[in-house]
């Protein structure tokens, strides 16, 4: 029995002369093998990939189900699918796009990335994380079993009373919304919690908090947000579920109930969530945009104040979702100045854009381009967006196409754009290889071009009164041309969609090897191997500045980096906890083995939602008390992960 | 008013009515504000990109972050005058369009059902009271006051020629008011998504010259015709039996109120809350299969005979 000292102040090494570090990191980190072990795996890197190929599954189903209305709608009176059919579509459209694209496809670049751009081993907490991400994937699974027993949610993601009752929808369509969506809340609430502690405890030595990538702040500042909104949405789904199953009377107006109460709680949760699902691919451009201008981000500082701003005045803003409910004028003037003033904020991000843009030299890859398109996108769906913030304007704005054509400029051009972009910069550091540059700028002007004849319409179709969510539409009320332009744009954005697809699995075959830094780009993560090893550094580097790898290039600076020079942490499963602010080294952390508990726990949860679901209170039950169960296996307090631990020899 | 903007029925860049016209400048100038911000980002990033575009691959880096910071100064100071502008501009707006510049005339209340639009005139005199459906008259040049109850659902009520939507909620009551300058049909359409048939849920108001719409007033109050031919005669009777207890008849003994009140259901130019023109063809059309038309309506498909079918057709086409 030898006894670890966590408190041991670790080695200052230089793996130069320190060979023997590599090959012990190796097997201390290596994965378990095969199928098994892909299960187990709690290395963020392998989670965060496997977030975003999911989320893209996600996108192509939902891209599908688009498609099909599309065509409902390319002309009048068409009757390719039926009105419930219809229904069931763009419900199912807006969940899979907002709740299983938009923030999981993000989480999952964060994931990836969170950990190699702080210059960790890890996440904070790595079962934690799995877990996330078999939640998520569960709450997916279930969500879409409904489509498979034919009973969809058909009320649309903001799934407004009475219709979502009992008495207007008696299938188990909203059930299996409102259970899903509670489930997912546990994905995202852990996820979130995860990524504030890694945010703060799990940076670099020296890495204070203002030197910290442009995407950290903005999945933290959404994972704050995140633990704020979520509870609202998953309250006000449990107060349906209990409405639909137990006969309360939380919406019900004839029994003395509130339509509306429903419509706030949802608002202030699902208002924050647009920029939660915005934020953080703001982020990754803010990162990434700098590697193509060759100059770091302009006003660094006021981008990361901006981003926070954001996120706080994103929660007094719900309100414009509701402007024609009959509400009175002093609560509207109020959201309407609110919703007027978010505009500032955000557009400090964008003016520093263009000025990082204007005073840099642009190298123009494909990635440029996505951003670039992304920054003009940004501001058409943020200037679609003030018009709707005037109360007066919004009466006639609401509830059209043009909030259709707002929604989307804001979703695919924010979020798509951004991360078709990141994963053109970050594929070759999550695989080694590169993508096709000349495919992949063609690919750009399909998806761009498709795009926009798709979506720039849509603001004409509103303005010529055409209401959302109607699976048709009259001759002879104008909206015919219109309509069948953005059905054509759509099948070429569809077209686009499946070229990118082509070019990133002709990608992972590509010979064309990408080095550890192929962009010459200036934060951590590209100073390790492509991939990275399961460790990800073999020394934990330590940072003095907010460009480590431009250090040497960047006047007044000096060059302290030193890629090969930090602490050693290799007497078992370890990473390094720093201080929250000034990231001074605070404790040597023993991470967790890979292990079966999240799966299992994730298992034991279905089962108890599915219980629930049909009613088999048993099963509910017993899925209650297996995940209870594995949640204590999960968490026994276990010898080898305290911070002073009795080694077995 | 000759408008640079397509005059199709449900347009609203370019209102008719009071409400509508106060609306339309803000909502212009707002677009023009946007197209313009829209405009200067996208050309800056474009001509910023090909101005400074690198001949080569990635090199080496410049720096100096000063100069640059300005950029943002300058941008977000110019984007919040031009906000705080807005927000003063669509305040006074929005107090304009909170109620009308004189008194409404009158109320007409308005009750929101799957998926039709239930419309009740009262006056002093109860014998003068009626309900229509679907086509709501008003007179032309006064204020109009609309009590917005909803039997069911929650839906929206719009006519974007003459305002803005006021959304009809279960369990209260919704006020909003209309007025129009111009004699003429105005479309409106249910604007909160209510269900399977949410998009057949479209109404017209009539505005007529006042003498005309007190006659139409006068008109509308008074009891159906007594049928006089032995068809009308026997589609009177199979419509007791058959369609009574959802459809009023006023002079009649039918006096259902689940579905429209069908007293002078031939003065409207519409049927099915505007699904399909008002004729001999379209009304045997409805009443033979209403779910084709309109899937998921709450009139259900009713199994009559050829004969009775052409007899209820015939009762209605009386109906004037």
């Amino acid at each position: 029995m030898t006894t670890t000292d966590y408190d041991r102040a670790p080695r200052l090494v230089d793996l130069g002369s320190h060979g023997s570090l590599v090959g012990n990191l190796e097997d201390i980190w290596a994965p378990k093998p095969g199928l098994y072990g892909w299960i187990v795996s709690v290395d963020h890197k392998s989670i965060g990939i496997r977030y975003i190929v999911t989320a893209f599954i996600f996108l192509l189903v939902g891209g599908l189900e688009a498609m099909v209305m599309r065509f409902q709608l390319a002309r009048p009176n068409e009757r390719l699918v039926t009105p419930e059919q219809y229904n069931e579509l763009f419900s199912l459209h807006g969940i899979t796009m907002i709740f299983l694209y938009a923030l999981p496809v993000l989480s999952g670049f964060s994931n990836y990335l969170f950990p190699l751009v702080l210059g960790a081993r890890d996440m904070a907490f790595p079962r934690l994380n799995a877990f996330s991400y078999w939640v998520y994937l569960a709450s997916g699974i279930f969500l879409y079993a409904s489509l498979l027993v034919g009973a969809a949610p058909n009320d649309g993601w903001f799934n407004y009373v009475p219709y979502a009752l009992r008495a207007y929808n008696p299938g188990p369509n909203m059930d299996f919304y409102a259970l899903g969506m509670i489930f997912l809340g546990i994905s995202t609430t852990v996820g979130s919690v995860n990524f504030v502690v890694t945010f703060l405890r799990m940076r670099a030595p020296g890495m204070t908090i203002d030197r910290v990538p442009i995407l950290t702040w903005g999945t933290t500042t959404i994972s704050v947000g995140n633990l704020l909104a979520v509870p609202s949405v998953s309250l006000a789904f449990f107060l349906l579920w209990m409405d639909r199953q137990f006969g309360t009377h939380f919406f019900r107006a004839e029994t003395g109930g509130q339509p509306l109460l429903w419509q706030h709680l949802f608002w202030m949760f699902a208002h924050p969530w647009v920029y939660v699902v915005v934020l953080p691919a703001m982020g990754l451009v803010s990162d990434a945009l700098p590697f193509y201008c060759r100059r770091p981000l302009v006003g660094y500082t006021a981008v990361v104040v901006g981003t926070i701003t954001t996120m706080v005045l994103g929660f007094g803003v719900w309100l414009h979702h509701m402007f024609a409910t009959g509400i009175p004028f002093m609560a509207l003037a109020f959201f309407s100045g609110a919703s007027f003033i978010i505009t500032i904020p955000s557009s400090i991000a964008v003016f520093s854009w263009v000025a990082t843009i204007w005073t840099g030299r642009p190298v123009i890859t494909t990635a440029f381009l996505y951003f670039a398109g992304f920054i003009s996108m940004f501001v058409i769906g943020g200037v679609s967006g003030v018009a709707t913030a005037a109360v007066a304007a919004d009466l006639q704005l609401t509830d059209t196409y043009f909030v259709v054509a707002h929604l989307h400029y804001v979703l695919i051009g924010i979020n798509l754009f951004a991360v078709l972009g990141a994963l053109y910069v970050w594929f070759p550091k999550m695989t080694g290889r590169m993508l096709d540059e000349s495919l992949g700028k063609l690919t750009f002007w399909i998806v761009f071009i498709g795009f926009n004849v798709a979506f720039f319409p849509m603001h004409i179709t509103g303005l010529l009164g055409m209401p959302r969510r109607i699976y048709t539409y009259p001759d002879g009320v104008g909206w015919n041309a219109v309509n069948m332009i953005s059905t054509i744009g759509s099948v070429i954005l569809a077209t686009g969609i499946l070229l990118y697809v082509i070019v990133v699995l002709k990608g992972l075959k590509s010979t064309e090897r990408a080095g550890d830094n192929p962009w010459d780009a200036s934060s951590l993560e590209w100073a390790t191997l492509s991939p990275p090893p399961h460790y990800n550094f073999a020394v934990i580097p330590y940072v003095t500045s907010r460009h480590p790898l431009w250090e040497s290039r960047l006047p007044g600076q000096g060059a302290m980096f030193r890629r090969d020079e930090g602490l050693a942490l290799a007497d078992g499963k370890e990473a390094l906890a720093t201080t929250a602010i000034e990231a001074i080294p605070d404790a040597i952390l023993k991470m967790p083995e890979d292990t079966a508990a999240p799966f299992i726990v994730t298992l034991a949860m279905s089962i108890g939602f599915t219980g629930a679901l049909m009613h088999l209170w048993w099963l509910a039950g017993a899925g209650a008390l297996a995940s209870a169960l594995g949640i204590l296996v999960w968490l026994w307090p276990e010898a080898e992960l305290a911070q002073r631990a009795e080694e077995p020899r | 008013m000759l408008a640079p903007w397509p005059a199709t029925p449900m347009a609203y860049l370019f209102g008719d009515g009071d409400m509508a016209r106060s609306i339309s400048p803000l909502l212009q100038g707002l677009l023009a504000i946007a197209i313009l911000v829209a405009a200067i980002v996208s050309a800056l990033v474009i001509v910023g990109a090909w101005r400074q575009r690198s001949a080569l691959a990635l090199a080496d880096t410049p720096i100096d972050d000063r100069p640059a910071i300005a950029w943002i100064g300058i941008g977000v100071g110019v984007s919040t005058a031009v906000l705080v502008g807005l927000i003063v501009w669509s305040t006074v707006t929005m107090a304009t369009i909170s109620r009308p510049s004189q008194t409404a005339a009158f109320t007409i209340a308005i009750t929101a059902h799957r998926w039709w639009w239930e419309a009740t005139y009262r006056s002093g005199d109860t014998d003068q009271n009626f309900s229509t459906a679907n086509e709501i008259h008003i007179p032309v040049g006064a204020p109009v006051r609309f009590t917005l109850a909803s039997a069911d659902l929650i839906h929206s009520f719009w006519v974007p020629a003459l305002g803005g939507k006021t959304d009809v909620i279960p369990g209260q009551t919704n006020v909003t008011w209309l007025k129009a300058d111009h004699a003429g049909s105005y479309r409106g359409q249910c604007s909160e998504y209510c269900g399977a048939q949410h998009a057949h849920m479209a109404f017209t108001i009539v505005a007529d010259p006042p003498a005309a719409f007190e006659s139409w007033r006068a008109a509308q109050a008074k009891p159906a015709a007594i049928a006089q031919d032995k068809g009308a005669l026997d589609g009177e009777a199979v419509f007791q039996q058959r369609c009574s207890k959802c459809h009023a008849i006023r002079g009649s003994r039918a006096d259902g109120d689940r579905g429209p009140d069908l007293t002078h259901i031939m003065s409207r130019a519409r049927l099915a809350a505007g699904a399909i023109p008002n004729n001999a063809g379209w009304l045997s059309a409805w009443i033979a299969d209403p779910q084709h038309i309109k899937p998921g309506s709450l009139m259900p498909k009713l199994p009559l005979s050829g004969r009775e079918l052409a007899d209820v057709r015939d009762y209605l086409l009386t109906l004037k």
